[in-house]
């Protein structure tokens, strides 16, 4: 079986998820679709699975283009997908949710459907109760109940998006026999969608690399991880010359920082800020960076180390506290954790306001976001809502609405999703208030970006960090060696 | 005629009749994933149209037919401004429920306090003569008949047939059904609507059986369905449990004062369904109900766990969307 995707395009309002990309997949073999988060895979195997319409381009299995309506139609074609988050329903017992959905008449047949499920459960050893319900199972169980299901529909080809998040090492283990005896024995096609190289170096034959929505190249497994790396956050480009601030008095200590979070931990970092200083925190997501920059903001306390800003103890500080003595946190998520869909760019300024008085001088609120409109260079009206501006706008708003003179800025991904003009406008502010004396610490996934503009560099891999003190030193094959967790 | 226990009962399964259809078909809605608020202004819009076509055409299938209709058409406005219109359906059924009661009492008003037909007795033959039993379960009207075998249809299908999974699995989890191959918005229209139209038939059985004729003290009875499809966790049975166990307190209640044996003002008894649905939903969500289970002997624990364990639908007043 030979399944092609051809020009595959889509876009989401403004965001092009998915730009002119054509893949192929051959029954025998197993794929990865690698890319860090945002970069397009998921809508990509959304597309080729029937659950979304891509906007142009076709989807070919062996020689016959395919008009994907619905998920069913791609089953009937023998693509089955395995969602992110299962998609299955945990109420129901094991055995309805294996005939739920199935083709048949009024009334099911049980037995036959228990007989089929015992089958396949058999043949890979998974311990699958019918009688149990679902919201009793661990996620690795509710996958190979996923599994089963789409195997006992024939289906030939097997997309897996993100399988391996949130299931333990033993459950991975057989997860991956599993694969690989499909694309051995049955000759099926498995596709993994990751962002996981130690994954895709251990289970996969060929890994096509996706970044920014468009597909930028594919190696065969296995390779050096480093080129995987490359491939993903693109070429380290020169570091250009810019004048060095000065570092000043140190502003943020963090010293052996254990922070306990759902999937991984982090341990034993320490890091030591001066004020005018830019670190940058490099990594795969979900390798403990962002647990640390949440750290640093307050969200998330650490359970051992300490934190201090200008030698003050704040370990235990909560958000608030931190936000008071300087110290101010830009999520990645603008729309959902950062601004406040609905509300004007007034009524933003408004709330950031803070006044004895518990009316709102709107005349004022009005002409100071004007100000900050044009100074921050913002297209849009003081009585635009917000989510009516663009990606780039929106950013610069969020950071015209941070006071002066902040001690400490954190920023999560600032440009993801920008244009290279709005990332660049971005960066001239931030280096504005570099210069005014503010510590910067951003998290990216474009290395480019991090060697550019960080004076020092924190690597994390695995819940543990390196430290980088010369960026201008750090060649590509090194970093990408950090990152992937090669010392 | 009857003795006193008898009469009482008969009495209990008559009034609950209307409680156990509206909740009823108040769970089929939820369970397709939409809350339909409307059902207390409904039932009065209901019962006061199922009065007048009766009085006026002297059919009692058009009259059933008729309230049946009101109630479909009340909840399709709330599929449609919910589903189609993207509002808010908490919101719409709230207007509704006002709207549609306040229109009863002004429809209503020409034919207020009228002598009101009544469906006629129908006592099953043979059935009746059980001593004890006949006069409490088999000499009713075909109405009432028809609430005591509702619950185990609703049961049947909704656990025993595919269409009662694919029922369970738009409300719980539209994304999986879609990816499964259900048309989930169509079937949530169907469902709601068919929802809608036994509480219009729950509104009839007032009117033409329970409450002979039209009066406003109906307000409220809707209220009290819609709690108690929350009190029995969205499963039949327990919503069944809930009506009679609800509609009995309250005829023991009403009993106990005209013999004076206690003075126990009718309001408290009214305010007991609320008192326990709460309660019933701090159980269900608590972590009380696993205490419950570890208590149990190991070999009744899945019994008692399946008898116990349930959740709101989880898409229960979502809006379902292919991206």
């Amino acid at each position: 079986m030979l399944v092609e995707l051809q020009n595959i395009s889509k876009t989401f309002g403004r965001v092009r998820a998915n730009q002119d990309i054509s893949l192929k997949f051959e029954g025998g073999h197993i794929y990865a679709i690698l890319g860090e988060n945002g970069a397009g895979k998921s809508t990509l195997m959304k597309i080729m699975s029937g659950y979304q319409s891509a906007d142009r381009g076709q989807i070919v299995v062996d020689g016959q283009a395919l008009d994907l309506k619905a998920p069913t139609d791609a089953i009937a074609h023998g693509i089955g997908m395995l969602y992110q988050d299962p998609l299955d329903f945990p109420p129901f017992t094991i055995l309805e949710n294996f005939i739920a959905g199935r083709p048949g008449g009024i009334f099911p047949d049980r037995a036959a459907a228990r007989q089929q499920l015992a089958a396949i459960t058999e043949r890979f050893g998974f311990g699958l109760d019918p009688n149990r319900y679902v919201d009793t199972l661990t996620i690795g169980e509710r996958q190979q109940l996923e599994i089963v299901r789409l195997l006992s529909l024939n289906v030939r080809v097997l997309v897996l998006d993100e399988p391996t998040t949130g299931i333990s090492a033993e459950q991975k283990t057989i997860l991956f026999n599993v694969l690989k005896a499909l694309a051995r024995d049955d000759r099926m096609a498995i596709i993994l969608v990751s962002h996981k190289l130690e994954d895709v170096i251990e289970l996969c034959d060929l890994a096509y690399v996706l970044r920014r929505g468009r597909f930028v190249g594919e190696k065969t497994v296995p390779c050096p991880i480093s080129e995987l790396v490359a491939l993903m956050f693109g070429k380290v480009v020169e570091r250009q010359n810019r004048p060095n601030v000065m570092c000043g008095d140190s502003v943020l200590t963090v010293e052996a920082v254990r922070i306990a979070a759902q999937r991984l931990t982090v341990e034993n970092v320490s890091l030591r800020v001066c004020s005018s200083e830019v670190i940058g925190l490099a990594g795969l997501d979900g390798s403990g960076q962002g647990e640390f920059i949440r750290a640093c903001a307050g969200l998330f306390p650490p359970q051992s180390g300490t934190i201090k800003l200008n030698g003050r103890s704040m370990t235990r500080a909560s958000y608030h506290d931190f936000s008071q003595a300087g110290v101010a946190f830009l999520p990645a998520g603008r729309m959902e954790e950062g601004l406040i869909k609905g509300m004007t760019l007034t009524e933003h300024f408004a709330l950031t306001q803070r006044s004895p008085r518990p009316w709102i001088n709107w005349f004022e609120a009005r002409q100071i976001t004007a100000e900050r409109i044009k100074n921050f260079n913002v297209k849009g009206r003081p009585g635009s809502p917000i989510q009516t501006l663009s990606g780039g706008n929106q950013q610069r708003f969020a950071l015209s609405l941070l006071r002066q003179n902040l001690k400490v800025l954190l920023l999560e991904h600032p440009t993801r999703g920008l244009d290279v003009e709005s990332a660049n406008t971005i960066w001239e502010q931030l280096l504005k208030r570099r210069e005014q004396g503010t510590a910067i610490i951003f998290i990216s996934a474009e290395l480019d970006e991090i060697v550019s503009y960080s004076d020092r560099i924190l690597v994390f891999f695995g819940g543990r960090a390196t430290m980088v003190d010369d960026p201008a030193e750090m060649t590509a094959d090194r970093l990408g060696e950090l990152i992937g967790g090669r010392e | 005629m009857f003795s006193g226990l008898e009469s009482t009962l008969r009495g209990i399964i008559r009034s609950a009749a209307p409680i156990v259809i509206a909740g009823q078909g108040e769970l089929i809605t939820e369970r397709a994933g939409v809350i339909n608020l409307a059902l207390d202004g409904t039932i009065m819009l209901s019962a006061m149209t199922a009065h007048v076509v009766a009085r006026e055409t002297g059919s009692l299938p058009q009259a059933i037919l008729a309230a049946m209709l009101v109630g479909a058409a009340v909840v399709f406005v709330v599929v449609v401004s919910s589903i189609g219109l993207r509002l808010n359906q908490v919101a719409v059924g709230f207007v509704l429920t006002v709207l549609c009661a306040d229109l009863a009492i002004f429809l209503g008003k020409p034919h207020f306090n009228r002598p009101g037909t009544e469906i006629p007795t129908m006592p099953i033959p043979l059935l009746e003569d059980i001593p004890f039993f006949g006069p409490v379960l088999f000499r009713h009207n075909l109405l009432i008949y028809f609430s005591l075998i509702l619950t185990l249809l609703v049961w049947f299908y909704i656990y025993r047939t595919r269409p009662g999974l694919t029922l369970r699995s738009i409300g719980e989890q539209p994304e999986a059904a879609f990816v499964r191959g259900t048309p989930v918005n169509p079937l949530r229209y169907a469902y709601a609507l068919l929802g809608g139209a036994l509480v219009g038939l729950a509104g009839a059985t007032y009117s033409l059986s329970v409450k002979l004729g039209w009066k406003e003290d109906l307000s409220g009875e809707g209220w009290i369905a819609l709690a108690i499809v929350i009190f029995g966790l969205w499963v039949p049975s327990r919503v069944a449990l809930g009506a009679y166990l609800i509609v009995g307190l309250r005829s023991i209640a009403i009993d106990l004062q005209d013999s004076d044996v206690i003075d126990l003002p009718a309001q408290i008894v009214n305010m007991l369904p609320w008192f326990l649905m709460i309660l019933t939903l701090l159980f269900a969500t608590s972590g009380a109900l696993e205490k419950v289970v570890r208590f149990t002997p190991d070999r009744f624990k899945p019994a008692v766990r399946r008898f116990l364990r349930a959740a709101p639908p989880r898409a229960l007043g979502t809006t379902f969307e292919k991206h």
